[in-house]
């Protein structure tokens, strides 16, 4: 049993809380008491049927608004998987917080209201998805009992959404059928759809496979030098971290960037126990022949396997601040570890997620997309984004208010 | 792919080692709940062999049932790990501050002030917690990093995005950050990893006979802070804790279970939400934890 985490895209009109709550709902995963304090939110309102949309609105002021403003995480699970649902607003206004749920996904639910079709909105969705390096996407269409679950309606949805496919990066779309209201096709497949021949979503979402980057060339980068200070462990040096990208064997021939100095592993650790290889996502501990000088931040790579190396790079700019990027200002870049000063040396062009075209912009502010060039005052060691997202992703930081300003994806 | 439980952990032992790298002095609060007993099992694999570059926290609001006590100090013995403690009776006396009123008092927004001491006090500018996001809808928004004021305050609309797992931990001086390594753990998965690795926990999570009075349906243990009134109606129940808070407003469930398969099995059974059951405190008003984080609570 593993987790799939998902992101639920689309707004409260669409039917997304609603989904949610359903999918919450159906699999026992809300408590009576919680069902409680929903019943007394709802009040007399629903006529006594509990609106499950209110699940998902955790803040005073969203409950004051109507509306999810922060991304929530939700937490569900059946006899077949553990899934945690990064439930993030779907207003233009927080279209970085939608980033930040989708960064943390590897699926993304699109909701269409069937009445309305593909909208502006849902096309905002699927290229932030497909930006974020998401690969498989639902297209969830929704209100089906408004429309009678016509099948036509059904499909001249789906054609329109194939027809813009071609444009965004997801390896397997599936369309599904539903009513989140009614609970149609969403734990079981609904016999208003007799003409549906696919999956209800969580059975679905139940053995969906999320190709991991185990096969990807192998990345590794120090994040703690483990090394006590007792007699006992006196020679013990050892470079904890994560397993970015790929796998590593004891035997490895790696080399140590930025230095360059080539050396050997001679031994792994995972949680204290020696093991002969580790793989992409596991925290483990290397060991290396040579008694090198070596920080966190480092990279240890295989000595054929070398990343690009660069101080100037061209990247997706992400703009997550009030403040406007600011052109004649530093800024920090943490890439995973190693944290670097960078300067934004030109604006390329903007992404408008609206109509999926580029156009030449002077600024960047909040919400933006953008492509930009930086500079860094020490060479990263990186991959592109789309080959290694792992070791293609940073954050930038302000270096005087310290918030996370952008997100970075490496072209 | 791994198990859900390995991935857990995994995700544990990165935050724990991103704390220790991104801060001068952390502190890891521990409650000698659970969930702060999973923390300290996860900071062993994460650190080992050499120390934690942290020392442990306890907040003792004085409310606290012995045997939690005796398993805190044992277990920082049998590990060798520092343990400082603040008193909630200190910070009582320092800033001459109210109980909360009322039958069964909670000293959770007290224990703010002797936190915030704390902090002060040792300059710690990160505290490692054991929260969970799936405990309550205000933490079902909270940062793994989550930036905290010179006053200790959550502001929700300030809060940083995180993107993948790239935690920035840069801050002010005086301001400090809360960092929930479980928070994507829910109280099950919490249960099945004590099982998976035979963590040892109190004896208070395992059935046992306890004299309680009986409070609108729950059951709130007699000791030294609670003493029954000639109206109470007293039982001498089998009961074990769900969690492990202050004696005067944590209430005891009703259960034989006494192994974890057993515990786990109830916990799959039951209708009710882990705080709806055993927190006295939390149902106030349906943004009490909203409103207590924002003054620095955990």
């Amino acid at each position: 049993m593993n987790t799939l985490k998902f992101i639920t895209a689309g707004n409260v009109d669409d039917g997304k809380s609603t989904l949610i709550g359903r999918l919450l709902y159906d699999s026992n995963s809300i408590h009576t008491d919680q069902l409680g304090i929903l019943q007394k939110q709802t009040k007399a309102s629903q006529n006594g049927e509990i609106d499950l949309s209110l699940i998902t609105d955790g803040l005073r002021a969203e409950r004051e608004q109507g509306i999810t403003i922060d991304v929530a995480y939700k937490y569900f699970s059946t006899d077949k998987r553990k899934f945690i649902i990064a439930d993030a607003p779907g207003h233009e206004q927080y279209t970085r917080n939608m980033i930040t749920g989708a960064s943390n996904a590897d699926l993304i639910i699109l909701l269409v209201d069937a009445r309305k079709g593909i909208t502006e909105q849902t096309k905002r969705h699927a290229s932030i998805g497909s930006l974020m390096g998401i690969k498989k996407a639902v297209v969830a269409i929704n209100k089906m009992d408004l429309v009678n679950f016509s099948e036509n309606v059904f499909e001249d949805i789906k054609q329109d959404f194939e027809e813009k496919r071609a444009e965004l990066n997801y390896n397997e779309i599936i369309y599904i059928p539903v009513s989140a209201l009614q609970g149609d096709n969403i734990v079981e497949k609904s016999e208003n759809t007799p003409w549906y021949t696919g999956e209800a979503i969580l059975p679905y979402l139940e053995k969906v496979e999320i190709s991991t980057n185990v096969q990807s060339l192998a990345r590794f980068q120090v994040q703690w030098v483990i090394r006590p200070k007792d007699d006992a462990f006196h020679d013990y040096r050892g470079y904890a971290g994560l397993v970015l990208s790929g796998s590593y064997h004891v035997g490895d021939k790696v080399k140590i960037l930025p230095t360059g100095i080539e050396s050997e592993i001679i031994k792994i650790e995972r949680h204290q126990k020696e093991v002969e290889k580790a793989q992409a996502g596991e925290n483990i501990v290397l060991h290396l022949k040579d008694n090198i000088d070596i920080s966190r931040g480092d990279s240890i790579v295989k000595v054929s396997e070398a990343p690009q190396e660069a101080n100037q790079l061209k990247t997706w700019l992400c703009w997550f601040d009030n403040t406007p990027l600011n052109l004649a200002k530093t800024y920090l870049l943490q890439h995973r570890f190693k944290t670097v000063r960078v300067k934004i040396q030109s604006i390329e062009q903007k992404w408008n997620i609206n109509e999926w075209q580029f156009s030449p912009t002077e600024e960047v502010r909040l919400n933006d997309i953008t492509q930009v060039n930086i500079k860094t005052n020490q060479a990263l060691f990186f991959d592109a984004f789309k080959e290694i997202p792992q070791n293609g992703s940073a954050i930038l930081i302000d270096e005087t208010t310290f918030n996370t300003v952008g997100a970075c994806m490496f072209l | 792919m791994n198990d859900y439980l390995e991935q857990l952990e995994d995700e544990a032992i990165y935050i724990l080692r991103e704390t220790a790298a991104q801060f001068e002095k952390p502190a890891l609060l521990f409650s000698g709940g659970k969930d702060s007993i999973v923390l300290i099992h996860l900071a062993l694999k994460a650190f080992r062999p050499a120390k934690f570059p942290f020392p442990l926290v306890h907040i003792d609001t004085g409310h606290n049932f012995p045997e939690a006590l005796a398993f805190r100090d044992k277990l920082v013995t049998e590990i060798d790990e520092k343990l400082i403690v603040g008193y909630v009776e200190d910070s009582i006396k320092k800033y001459n501050l109210k109980e909360t009123q009322g039958r069964f008092p909670s000293r959770n927004a007290l224990q703010t002030y002797t936190l915030l001491d704390v902090i002060q006090a040792n300059e710690f500018d990160a505290c490692i917690g054991g929260a969970r996001r799936d405990e309550e809808k205000a933490r079902a928004k909270e940062r793994i990093f989550s930036v905290r004021d010179d006053f200790g305050q959550w502001e929700p609309k300030l809060q940083r995005p995180e993107l993948w797992n790239i935690l920035n931990g840069k801050i002010h001086k005086g301001h400090n950050v809360r960092v929930f390594p479980i928070s994507n753990w829910t109280e099950l998965d919490v249960w099945n990893y004590i099982k998976k690795h035979k963590i040892e926990l109190p004896n208070l999570y395992f059935s046992h006979e306890r004299d309680c009075i009986v409070h609108q349906d729950k059951l709130v243990a007699i000791s030294d802070f609670i003493q029954p009134l000639p109206t109470d109606v007293v039982v001498k129940e089998k009961v074990r804790y769900r969690t492990v808070g202050d004696m005067t407003c944590t209430a005891a469930v009703p259960s034989t279970a006494s192994t974890i398969d057993e515990i786990i099995a109830e916990i799959i059974e039951t209708s009710i939400s882990e705080r709806g059951q055993t927190r006295l405190d939390d149902q106030l008003s349906e943004a009490a934890m909203e409103d207590r984080k924002k003054q620095g609570y955990f």
